[in-house]
């Protein structure tokens, strides 16, 4: 027989003593999207974040990588089904796109960062459903998102040079009710 | 393809299990194909296999009810997880599209 034992949570004292950084950095295309939300949620799962948790974390990092890469450095198509851009000439403009995390006790720090046009209206961009570009059926809700979702947001840009995502999330104090589903 | 299917005026969209920017235009452009070229009136989206959801989500289904809507047409989600619904409550989608229990 074998036993699934159920894993230890992280005792209060170890948790708050916890420290851990990551960084990456890779190419502003949309077949990264994912690539990103996944190596973030794997980096804090020693913290034993809860299912809701975690799938915050994960949409707030899908939101603040997909605007670098649609927003900042205007790579506006996702790759097609099989890999293929489309449309076919669309050039892909080279780019990337950084994620820096660092876990200081039970709080996530997150950084997103692109070095492409940024942003001259901030407080015209962060209003929910605004988006410059309704001609690619963005919702507008990408930063809406990423303000419900963590604790904390700090967008700073600079037109021409880049934009700057800074996210804060403490973990391990949901009130949601894990197994309930 | 699989992901599309007609049935009566109906387009039922198998979403993929990750809905994001990535998948978002073969997803609007296949489901508009079918909107345009056949005698669809209203769009299901079926969200069963889907475990993941951002704000390209909302984009595609406003997109759809675009151009559905104003022809009496209605948009319908189908077996949305408690995640997926709390994103498509969030963003008002429960104002203009059916979501089923
Ligand atoms: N990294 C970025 N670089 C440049 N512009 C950005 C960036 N992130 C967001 N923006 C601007 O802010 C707007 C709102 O962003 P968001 O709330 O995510 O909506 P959406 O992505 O659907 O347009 C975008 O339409 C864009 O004009
Ligand atoms: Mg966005």
């Amino acid at each position: 027989m074998i036993e699934i034992k159920q894993k230890e949570p992280i005792a209060a004292g170890e948790r708050d003593s916890m420290k851990n950084e990551m960084a990456l950095e890779f190419d502003a295309v949309s077949t990264n999207e994912s690539f990103a939300r996944v190596a973030v949620a794997a980096f804090i799962t020693p913290l034993n974040p809860t299912v809701e948790e975690l799938a915050d974390v994960k949409t707030a990092v899908s939101e603040a990588v997909t605007n670098a890469i649609i927003h900042g450095y205007e790579n506006v198509y996702g790759y097609g089904r099989h890999g293929e851009l489309k449309p076919v000439h669309v050039k892909v403009q080279e780019g990337k796109v950084y994620v820096r995390c660092r876990i200081e006790g039970d709080i996530l720090h997150i950084e997103v960062e692109d070095k492409g046009i940024g942003i001259e209206n901030l407080d015209k961009a962060m209003e929910p459903l605004y988006t410059s570009k309704p001609e690619l059926e963005r919702s507008g809700m990408g930063f809406a998102f990423m303000e419900a979702f963590m604790d904390d947001l700090e967008v700073e840009s600079k037109p021409l040079l880049g934009t700057t995502v800074r996210m804060q999330k403490k973990l391990g104090c949901s009130n949601f009710i894990q197994g309930e589903d | 393809m699989e992901e599309f299917k007609v049935i009566d005026n109906y387009l039922c969209v198998k979403l993929p299990e990750e809905v994001d920017h990535h998948k978002s235009a073969y997803i609007s452009e296949n489901a508009d194909r079918y909107i345009l070229g056949e005698q669809v009136n209203h769009v299901v989206f079926d969200f069963e296999a889907t475990r993941f959801m951002d704000s390209s989500g909302i984009g595609i289904i406003m997109g759809r009810y675009k151009k559905i809507a104003c022809f009496g047409g209605k948009v319908f989600a189908i077996h949305a997880d408690r995640q997926i619904k709390r994103i498509l409550y969030m963003s008002g989608m429960h104002k203009i599209i059916e979501i089923m229990e």
